[in-house]
């Protein structure tokens, strides 16, 4: 039996958080994790993510991982990789199987973050090869480098399912329908609204009820549900896909926790089950904290802030912090998670459907949850996204309370402003000037910013907007410009296209198109 | 089929391009990928039989969650696909319930 | 969680079309089996567990749990958060029978 102080299992984002947060205080602590490599699921998002500075804002997933891991390692951090957690016992014994045997560990205390497992939902035909997580699908192609099928169904309108589809395409597979069996888009506005630019069509109140197919999936038929979530006879729809993505949520790992025999419940608002934590994270065995998704699903950026706001108080317990070290830092940790827990998306507003206005009482657009984009007349309701000025100057269609700020330390010239909370809609100066430099474009999460020139030309003005797919338009080629549903409106000319290291692979393209559509154009497809 | 060129990702962490066998055939990935991996971009979806109803499986979670994508590799059945790297000469066989396909 | 009432079942058990649609993916267990261990007096996400192996296959009731609990509730007319969870137990992961052959008490400390 080996002991240590503190033993964390899982190197996920909270994980690793947790384990680089003792260590630093100078805390015997090693991580257990069963994968071959450290960082969990973070190095196969390769979106970048929302929030402020110190919450990583703006960086795609990976790169944090990457930092992560970096700061792991340039403390000595131990992390014992290939190592499966079996079962925790009595006096904090954990059993880990290493080298195809059982070693036991005994801890001072322990960290369970362990994560989240993908929900599911059964049909027709859901054991067929070619029905996958989202997760898989990410898994195949961000890490892999292989496809995880070409034309492809994803079931599932919340982040995951938005963010996986987004990505899905830029790994050249096509994405034939997003479907919800809700109502309403679960998922951030910006992410959908990018998504449907390209052209992927939504159906709201759409389940799948069968997959096609006897060894591999050929098909997948859908159908509308009622008020009660069941499939309406006569509405079923066929599409010719290969692979069906299932994206309908996600559930605490919480195994450990309920074998460590702690008190568990069913908290929907956590996403399942989850063991009953103090505030500082502790459960009700003593010396036995959970931290990110475990504790309850949220975003990986929360989960780095919990490992390391729970690894504090195990540090201040065990005597490696003092209560005042320990308060001062369990604040800021606080202050940063409170930010990231505002807002319509926040925790406590999961299932909430009854937002019908943004915190600075523009209406939310109807479209924009029926069918993942908005209309023009709906942006008219935004300042931001409305305003006209002569010259190049910034549209942003940024219109839900979601904690995310970049933008505003995007801009050099002081015209875009979220403010203190940063769950508020960014607004636009407009006494200050634009420069057209497009940093704005580059920095926004939700691809959500754009800029317009109706003065550029007589006849023509000029759409620039963020670019992440291949291959990258060139100078002078002409395509199609496409309106926010993808659909063709105009034919348009590439007049610039801008990539930089700062921008980190998101090109800032620049498309000259007749005046009259320049509120309508905002994707370009190139002709074939 | 494999991502050739990505707008975001510049490199995937492979090895060198080994053979492996599927069921005796001959096929090629490259070392270090998972086994799921490599058979996918081989066009391979099925990769077992169910015990009981003899139904085709294959992967599903690929995160070594679901242990649907189990194979026999060397002899050994039940090995979760999706997170064994591949190794050169690897031989890998569908799996039939717990079994490689009996000889008729 | 909810107090287990057993009344036994005087009307015939109503198959379902849907009845033979794979519920846990490892073991093989259908709907209909689930709905008949319910009509058979199981009232707990365990007790079915224990009574048809439902998420005590290699992945541990990782995927179907839910749709496991989904399904009882549905036909005890309650909600999944009544019918208790399956209980964790070790090993939480799938590990060869081999591996427990080979227990490492004594480690040398490093």
């Amino acid at each position: 039996m080996k002991r240590h102080e503190l033993i964390v299992i899982g190197a996920g984002p909270a994980g690793l958080s947790a384990t680089i947060e003792a260590k630093k205080n100078g805390m015997d602590v090693v991580v257990f994790d069963e994968n071959a490599k450290p960082g969990g699921q973070l190095f196969k998002q390769i979106h970048k993510f929302f929030g402020s500075k110190e919450h990583h804002a703006k960086v795609r997933g990976f790169r944090i991982g990457q930092e992560l891991l970096k700061e792991a390692e340039d403390l000595g951090v131990r992390v014992e990789l290939d190592s499966t957690v079996m079962g925790i016992y009595e006096n904090k014994e954990v059993t880990v199987k290493q080298n195809g045997e059982v070693h036991h560990y005994k801890g001072d205390y322990i960290i369970i973050a362990t994560g989240a497992a993908e929900n599911m939902i059964s049909f027709k035909g859901w054991n067929i090869p070619g029905v996958i997580g989202a997760g898989a699908a990410q898994t195949m192609m961000n890490i892999q480098g292989v496809q995880p099928g070409s034309k492809i169904l994803m079931v599932g309108s919340g982040n995951v399912g938005l963010v996986v589809s987004f990505q899905l395409m830029q790994a050249g597979c096509e994405v034939v329908a997003i479907i919800d069996a809700a109502p309403r888009v679960g998922g951030y506005g910006v992410h959908a609204a990018k998504v449907a630019r390209t052209g992927v069509p939504f159906y709201l109140s759409h389940t799948v009820v069968e997959a096609k197919g006897t060894d591999h999936v050929t098909g997948a038929v859908i159908a509308e549900v009622d008020n009660h979530f069941q499939p309406i006879p006569g509405t079923e729809k066929e599409l010719d896909v290969d692979t069906i993505c299932i994206a309908v949520g996600l559930s605490p790992m919480s195994q450990l926790a309920s074998n460590a025999t702690c008190d568990m419940a069913l908290i929907p608002q956590k996403g399942g089950n989850v063991a009953l934590l103090s505030e500082y994270g502790e459960t009700s065995v003593s010396g036995i904290y959970c931290a990110g998704d475990v504790a309850g699903i949220e975003e990986a950026s929360s989960a780095m802030i919990q490992g390391r706001s729970v690894a504090s108080h195990v540090c201040m317990k065990g005597g490696y912090l003092t209560d005042e070290a320990f308060a001062e830092k369990y604040q800021g940790f606080q202050d940063a998670l409170g930010q990231l827990r505002q807002g319509m998306f926040a925790p406590q507003n999961k299932g909430r459907n009854d937002f019908t206005e943004t915190d600075e009482g523009y209406p939310i657009s109807k479209t924009l949850l029926a069918k993942g984009y908005m209309t023009e007349e709906e942006l008219r309701d935004f300042p931001a996204a409305s305003y006209k000025k002569d010259g190049v100057h910034p549209v942003l269609e940024c219109t839900q309370n979601i904690p995310c700020n970049p933008c505003q330390d995007a801009c050099n010239f002081g015209c875009i402003k979220v403010g203190e909370n940063i769950t508020r809609l960014p607004a636009v100066d407009e006494e200050k000037k634009c420069t057209g430099c497009g940093m704005c474009v580059a920095s926004c999460s939700g691809q959500a910013i754009f800029l317009v020139d109706e003065t550029y030309e007589d006849g023509f003005a000029v759409v620039t907007f963020p670019y992440e797919f291949l291959p990258m338009p060139s100078i002078g080629e002409k395509g199609t410009a496409l309106d926010r549903q993808g659909k063709a409106v105009c034919e348009a000319e590439i007049i610039a296209v801008k990539k930089a290291p700062v921008m980190d692979k998101t090109a800032v393209v620049t498309m000259k198109v007749p005046l009259e559509y320049v509120n309508a154009a905002r994707f370009y497809k190139p002709l074939v | 089929m494999r991502i050739q060129e990505h707008p975001i990702i510049e490199s995937y962490d492979k090895g060198k391009l080994v053979t492996f066998s599927l069921d005796g055939k001959e096929l090629t990935g490259y070392e270090g990928e998972s086994i799921a991996a490599a058979l996918k971009a081989a066009g391979v979806m099925v990769h077992r039989y169910t015990a009981k109803q003899h139904k085709p499986r294959g992967i599903f979670c690929a995160i070594g969650r679901c242990t649907d994508c189990v194979m026999i590799v060397n002899g050994v059945p039940n090995v979760r696909t999706c997170i064994t790297p591949l190794k050169e000469g690897m031989k890998i066989q569908t799996q039939y319930g717990v079994e490689p396909k009996k000889e008729d | 969680m909810r107090k287990v009432i057993r009344i036994a079942n005087t009307e015939p058990f109503v198959e379902w079309e849907d009845d033979d649609m794979i519920i846990c993916r490892c073991e093989e267990i259908t709907k209909g089996e689930i709905r008949r261990a319910v009509y058979d007096g199981m009232r707990t996400t365990n007790e079915v567990k224990r009574y048809l192996r439902s998420g005590m296959g290699l992945c541990q009731g990782q995927t179907c749990q839910r749709l496991v609990q989904n399904i009882i509730a549905g036909e005890l007319k309650t909600k999944p958060s009544e019918l208790g969870m399956i209980q964790g137990r070790a090993p939480v992961r799938p590990v060869e029978i081999g591996v427990f052959s080979k227990n490492v008490t004594d480690v040398k400390e490093d």
